[in-house]
């Protein structure tokens, strides 16, 4: 029986995407259509499928679009191995959105269903965007809230709800004829049953079903800067971002994320990605690898651990056929190697800290048109 | 410092700071358009105030701007449809690389002129605030409408500004 | 300059501010001038090529920031990138 399930929050998380490198300035989105294949293999999970996207632009000043995003899942992880047995199960996730502009405003208003057999997420958003002096400043604001119905399979119906409410502030302003400076600010509020009917925790060596406080606040705060760096009368652009973000809750987890990116012209029609990201985190309060006192709140979700992750990527896309002013057709493949290492959560097969690493890889056919 | 010396210090240094707001001269509906010279695609030189006595619609664009790029086909059309009537079109692009540039508007289709402000001296002589943005100059030398950005149907309002000069 | 007591010279100060003001009054509408935008929207074609845009594989990003959703406590703030072209 399935023995780890992702927490409500991650779920939420899943469905709504913010509209990530969409909305460049103020202008409608480009039509596009987007498949794409995934995997992600590591730590006994695996995780593929297949994506679809799409984006129209239709009458004057709207732009729709429509994704689909499926997610075939075989869980052998260490919570499931050692907890329960492996299990296999399909994720889907229906995305609709609509974009409208007006003046120097974008509007953009989004909708999406995550399905899984025991779990389904229900998020709604909108998110405002506006050009401020001269373009220079570019303004966010957005609001998402999600309903999530908890089941537990074997149980019929629903046994427990889940409400998420997120607010977004982003800022990005120009500084230089080749430097950006970003800023974004996300505070989340969730309320509800937050934990997973399958997981447990471990107090005084015997293992408990775990107990998740019922709310929860989170705030995040990144900064970032992308660049030109093409030297002057060099003909191949190339640019680099640093971007960090801090993220403080109320289960006094407190989290740093650090990534530094790298994007280069290559020949005609080709251009390279890699990046480096570092990830570390302090526990939970509640958290615990085996308990030691009772407490009102006890979990042993390695998600909540202190742990930190490095990745390690790279993209290329290659520009099959361009058509100025009609259409262009691309291909891309990424690869991402991520090494997981936890402080406080015990691999009980082998009594060390458990570690491990996973691979992500993604190919993808696009078409601007 | 002596209080009457603070004063007179106090005195020209407001008066200093008013000057800049006089000097600021905007391109707008009413004013004379500045007058500039560009190479175009074929290396010839043109130069606006020899096109005085004829309606003159000036679109700034550069390949890089979504906008402009959707643009091009529409000022294309109308171009053809009001170049016998004395219309010329100029289409300026402020691009670092003119071959992209002229390139790029080969493939759009692009009949009408091509000039290249690859230094962007004209593109700061007109001030502008936007891409695209687009300057109709009636027989006069002076500027009628200035269109900043562009959306659909835009091009009907050019048209209109055209029309109305045309019978002028 | 001749002594002066500390009451002295603060009401000089005062005289000197309230006469510099009635200056600036007498002078009609005066505002501070406004900081122009310093990156022209001619000026941004660097700004607009893809590259600047990280996010700029919708799918490809959509995915990445799951994977990280799932096993990281974190969450928040991946971002919507705006600026850069001048246009419309």
């Amino acid at each position: 029986m399935a023995a780890t399930k992702r927490s409500g929050p991650a779920a939420v998380v899943a469905g709504v995407t913010l509209a990530a490198g969409a909305a460049h300035a103020v202008d409608l989105p480009e039509d596009r259509a987007e498949l794409m294949y995934h995997l992600y293999d590591g730590g006994g999970t695996r995780a593929s499928g297949p994506a679809v996207l799409v984006r129209k632009r239709m009458l004057d000043r709207v732009s729709v679009s429509g994704s689909y995003y499926v997610d075939a899942v075989s869980n052998a992880s260490i919570d499931v191995v050692t907890t329960a047995s492996p299990y296999k199960e399909t994720r889907n996730e229906f995305d609709l959105g609509a974009d409208y502009v007006v003046r120097d405003t974008l509007i953009h208003v989004s909708g999406s269903r995550s399905k899984e057999p025991d779990y389904v997420a229900d998020t709604a958003g909108v998110d405002l965007t506006q050009d401020v002096f001269g373009g220079m400043t570019t303004v966010a604001i957005g609001f998402s809230k999600g309903n999530d119905k908890v089941g537990q399979k074997g149980t019929p119906g629903w046994i427990d709800t889940a409400h998420h409410w997120q607010y977004r502030l982003g800022l990005t302003q120009i500084l230089t004829p080749r430097w950006l400076a970003t800023a974004n600010l996300e505070a989340v509020s969730d309320d509800g049953y937050l934990g997973s009917p399958y997981r447990v925790a471990r107090v005084f060596g015997a293992t408990v079903p775990e107990r998740d406080p019922r709310t929860r606040e989170s705030k995040a705060l990144k900064l970032g800067f992308v660049g030109d760096i093409t030297p002057e009368g060099g003909d191949k652009r190339s640019s680099v971002r640093a971007e960090y973000r801090y993220f403080w809750d109320s289960w006094n987890i407190k989290a740093s994320t650090l990534e530094l990116g790298y994007s280069r012209y290559l020949a005609p029609g080709w251009l390279a990605d890699g990046f480096v990201r570092y990830y570390k985190q302090t526990h939970a309060l509640f958290y615990s690898d085996d308990a030691q006192a009772e407490t009102l709140y006890v979990t042993r979700n390695k998600q909540l651990s202190s742990f930190h992750d490095i990745s390690v990527g790279g993209k290329v896309t290659y520009t099959l056929k361009s058509v100025p002013g009609k259409y262009d057709v691309h291909l891309t493949g990424a690869y991402q190697l991520l090494s997981f290492h936890y402080k406080d959560y015990t691999d009980i097969r082998t009594g060390s800290p458990y570690s491990f690493n996973a691979h992500v890889l993604q190919g993808v056919v696009s078409a601007t048109f | 410092m002596r209080p009457t010396s603070f004063l007179r210090l106090a005195a020209a240094l407001a008066l200093a700071a008013l000057a800049p707001l006089a000097a600021h001269a905007a391109v707008d509906a009413g004013v004379r358009a500045p007058d500039f010279t560009l190479r175009g695609a074929d290396g010839r030189n043109v130069r606006l105030e020899e096109l005085r006595g004829q309606v003159v619609l000036v679109n700034f664009w550069a390949t890089w701007c979504g906008p402009c790029r959707e643009e091009m086909p529409r000022l294309n059309a109308l171009y053809d449809k009001y170049r016998k009537s004395g219309v010329v079109l100029l289409g300026v692009n402020i691009d670092d690389d003119p071959a992209t540039a002229l390139a790029t508007a080969r493939k759009l289709g692009v009949s009408f002129p091509v000039l290249l402000d690859t230094d962007k001296r004209v593109s700061r002589l007109y001030d502008l605030a936007t891409m695209p943005s687009t300057v109709v100059i009636d027989r006069d030398g002076k500027v009628r409408l200035l269109h900043r950005g562009y959306r659909d149907g835009t091009e009907s309002e050019y048209e209109q500004t055209i029309r109305g000069l045309l019978k002028e | 300059m001749a002594p002066t007591s500390p009451a002295a010279r603060r009401f000089a100060r005062l005289a000197a501010a309230a006469l510099a003001a009635s200056v600036l009054a007498g002078c009609g509408s005066w505002r501070p001038k406004p900081i122009e935008p310093w990156v022209k929207p001619y000026e941004r074609e660097r700004l607009a090529d893809p590259i600047m845009k990280p996010g700029r594989d919708e799918l490809s990003a959509r995915q990445v920031d799951h994977v990280y959703a799932v096993r990281e406590g974190a969450r928040g703030a991946t971002g919507v990138q705006g600026g850069g072209c001048g246009c419309n």
